[in-house]
């Protein structure tokens, strides 16, 4: 099968008013216009593609749908060209709607709080510095493929208790998972099939031999009738935590550096005044959010006057919302020691993500280690820098000199 | 008007962004969820004014109130 047997279904986006398409070249290479364009002409846009989907890009618009639990479902929380079925437990809490959702996060909540996070700190810089010792002596990388990549992938499956050395498997599976699945939704099924066996594997084990780790701290937990969660409920929670917590903050890391490696005035300053590194790692968030959520519309209402109707998916663009003026002055200019920076890269509302204390702390040790050691870098001219396609968004190819 | 600050964290409206407590450790805290409250009855000590409202700022969920007493 040729590449152009999707061409159809996606030709190139010529009204982004009225045909917005997250899957366009144009937006992958650089989204930011297009949102600035449709924040200023509309607040809630709608595209037929995927079946039917709107997209807000306004702050405003995007945090009322955010807490908006009644009229907008996380059922689904891809936008894909076809609608696969809804399992029952899908991924959760990010897929379960109130009143499931409170009690699936809070099982989850407590081994993610900063203090929790910060244990893994010290293996987290062990991490980074075994993967600047094997490229150091080159004078050049891919600082995505060879850096940014392997740091939260590691650090999870350090602390769900299994071999840092299946990286390579996860990293495969959130590929078909979140980018080819798409436009293409076998990828999703057979994915979604190998990554399960692999932990019902990892399942099965702990429950002849428990050990210090993630997984039996799942298994362990009991809901509010003193039940074990189903051996599904474990698994579809690992999913979860490997889906969300790995391309995520390695786009995050990713984008830091590429920012960085393209403005030598911020890179020497953050060398020069490390203090800085908290306001620079929440502006990155900002200014580079990885993430985009969705929503599924299953009661009619209206959004900042745009009607909205059941049965389409709502492109929930934290990202587009964190570039507002409204809310941010300067918005397209990065500003390292931001002081108001409200934004929204980890949501908004009940859905906040779990893990969002552990990307700050696995940004923050990346970038520290990184900057400690290569203070001087920049971009390859050789090499064109390359994006993610679909609902996380950071570099996937990234060449550095230094 | 003594003019004295207190914080108070909406416990309905916080998610656990956990900003406050990086911004102002000394005036918010976390529980075992990684939700925060206020610490004590909130009252901001002097010096701190700048740092309560530091963290009222950056709260993505505007859930912090600082108030006069």
């Amino acid at each position: 099968m040729s590449d152009t047997s999707f061409m159809p279904e996606h030709p190139p986006v010529t009204d982004w008013v009225h045909d917005f398409d997250h899957t366009d070249p144009r937006w992958t290479e650089n989204p930011f216009p297009i949102w600035d364009e449709l924040r200023e002409k509309c607040p809630v846009v709608h595209t037929r593609r995927f079946q039917g989907c709107y997209l807000p890009t306004s702050f405003e618009a995007v945090r009322q749908i955010a807490y908006d639990t009644e009229h907008f479902s996380s059922r689904r929380v891809i936008v894909r060209d076809e609608r696969p079925e809804i399992q029952k437990n899908g991924a959760p809490p990010i897929t379960s709607d109130p009143p499931e959702h409170k009690p699936a996060k809070q099982l989850l909540l407590p081994p993610f709080t900063p203090d929790a996070v910060k244990k893994l700190e010290p293996r987290v810089r062990a991490i980074c510095n075994e993967l600047i010792d094997g490229f150091i002596a080159d004078g050049a990388c891919d600082a995505a493929d060879c850096y940014a990549k392997f740091i939260p992938v590691r650090a999870i499956a350090h602390m769900l208790g299994i071999p840092e050395a299946d990286a390579g498997l996860f990293i495969d599976w959130i590929h078909r998972i979140l980018e080819l699945s798409i436009k293409d939704e076998s990828q999703l099924k057979t994915a979604a099939e190998e990554m399960g066996a692999y932990f019902i594997g990892h399942i099965e084990a702990r429950k002849r031999q428990p050990t210090d780790d993630l997984i039996t701290t799942l298994m362990n937990a009991r809901d509010k009738s003193g039940a074990p969660l189903d051996d599904m409920h474990v698994l579809g929670s690992l999913r979860l935590l490997l889906i969300a917590g790995i391309d995520t903050t390695w786009s995050a890391i990713g984008a830091s550096l590429w920012h960085l490696a393209k403005t030598p005035a911020d890179r020497h300053r953050l060398v020069a005044e490390p203090e800085l590194m908290p306001t620079a790692v929440e502006e990155f968030l900002r200014a580079f959010s990885p993430v985009t959520m969705a929503r599924e519309v299953i009661k009619e209402t209206e959004i900042q006057g745009c009607p909205v109707r059941p049965g389409n998916m709502v492109l929930l663009s934290f990202p587009a919302a964190n570039r507002d003026p409204a809310v941010f002055p300067d918005a397209d200019k990065v500003v390292l020691d931001r002081k108001q920076n409200p934004h929204a890269a980890f949501g908004l509302g009940i859905h906040r993500c779990i893990g969002s204390n552990l990307a700050r702390m696995e940004m923050t040790v990346a970038l520290e280690e990184w900057l400690k050691r290569i203070p001087e870098f920049h971009l390859d001219p050789a090499h064109q820098v390359k994006w993610s396609q679909g609902t996380v968004r950071g570099p996937r190819q990234l060449r550095v000199i230094f | 008007m003594s003019g004295k600050l207190k914080v108070h964290v909406d416990p309905d409206k916080c998610q656990g962004h956990a900003r406050c407590k990086a911004l102002a450790g000394e005036l918010f805290d976390l529980d075992a969820y990684g939700n925060a409250h206020e610490k004590g009855d909130g009252t901001v000590p002097p010096g701190l004014e700048d740092k309560a409202y530091l963290a009222r700022a950056n709260c993505p969920e505007n859930a912090i109130d600082v108030t006069e007493d």
